[in-house]
């Protein structure tokens, strides 16, 4: 792929980078990310990918613009309350930048159509609030192999860890299945920092960028844990578990199977 | 003996099991940990008899379900 004059202007600071240069964003630009969840995670992970130059960006989120959303999905703006978030969310990434195709997928993520839909990208960013599709997508990616981003937030922590399925430490080599019903707080129950969704959803799309371009370390087989009022950091070595449901020895799992989990009242008020 | 919990140190009495652990650290939602002890991941059905040895490295990790949009 040749880059237009207005490319290098708009991608310079890329291209000085010895480790990215014209070939790197030449990846970039042919690359494909899927975003699941238009959301906390999602939106600065969306924003960044935009204007990173990621070629083609894949949303997929039934739900609408809520006024709740807006004090940490920063890709949703409050003319948007109310409209599809994956409508919203491409009008934002097509403004930052027209290099970019936006697929959006107005669904829920799953058994029946996470696996067709993740199989067309090089990369799956879960960006998702409840646990059944957390689940849902550790266990899609697997059976597809297809390398991802693991992320949660909650008050003022956060944590994530990238997958490279079949290789690397998987989500259910941490959890084995979801928690009961009851003992999940959410963080329309328990609150979530707002500016925190940006530091780990802006962390997550950083692993994208690496993964496409082939460079650095990806964060695998490490949970990365961040406090926002310590503002520490701390990376948990976790080694694939042999015993692991999935991708073990003797594994249970051998279907993509929706978890039947009411994980909390997902209902708005 | 000593074990680090969470990167931190901690003097517990000997033979210390994973479950008697978690009461000790007042972790409130057992369910909603993970137990690493040395680099393996512990099964839950273990917990009881899991006796963690003195500089044992042991990790509470944590189910963190946010990060979309309704929660």
């Amino acid at each position: 792929m040749d880059l237009t004059d207005q490319q290098i202007e708009r991608y310079s600071r890329h291209i000085i980078l010895e480790q990215i240069g014209g070939t790197g964003q030449a990846k970039l630009l042919d690359s494909k990310v899927l975003i699941v969840g238009a959301g906390g995670l999602g939106s600065p992970a969306g924003l960044y990918l935009a204007a990173a130059g990621v070629g083609t960006i894949g949303i997929i989120d039934a739900d609408t613009v809520d006024m709740t959303n807006l004090q940490r999905q920063i890709i949703h703006h409050t003319a948007d309350l109310n409209v599809n978030k994956v409508d919203s969310a491409r009008a934002k990434m097509e403004a930052i930048n027209p290099d970019v195709t936006v697929k959006t997928y107005h669904t829920w993520a799953k058994a029946d159509n996470i696996r067709e839909i993740i199989r067309d990208y090089d990369f799956v960013i879960d960006g998702t609030d409840n646990f059944p599709a957390k689940f849902l997508i550790n266990d899609a990616c697997y059976f597809e192999r297809k390398a991802f981003s693991h992320a949660g937030i909650l008050r003022f922590d956060g944590q994530l860890i990238t997958i490279l399925p079949g290789e690397t430490t998987c989500y259910r080599c941490i959890f084995e299945t979801p928690p009961p019903a009851n003992a999940v707080p959410s963080c329309s129950q328990a609150g979530v920092l707002g500016v925190l969704a940006g530091v780990i959803g802006s962390l997550q799309a950083t692993e994208a960028v690496k993964y496409v371009l082939g460079i650095g370390e990806l964060l695998t087989g490490v949970l990365l844990t961040y406090n926002a009022l310590t503002m520490q950091f701390r990376r948990i070595n976790l080694n694939r578990n042999p015993n692991c449901v999935l991708c073990g020895d003797s594994p249970k799992i051998t279907e993509l199977k929706d978890e039947e989990q009411p994980v909390c009242d997902l209902k708005k008020d | 003996m000593k074990l680090v919990v969470n990167g931190s140190e901690v003097e517990t009495k000997d033979g210390l099991t994973v479950s008697e652990l978690l009461v000790e650290q007042n972790v409130k939602m057992p369910e909603m940990v993970s137990v690493e002890v040395d680099g393996q991941i512990v099964p839950r059905e273990d917990f009881d008899a899991t006796a963690l040895k003195d500089g044992g490295k042991v990790e509470f990790l944590y189910f963190m379900g946010g990060g979309g949009g309704l929660n």
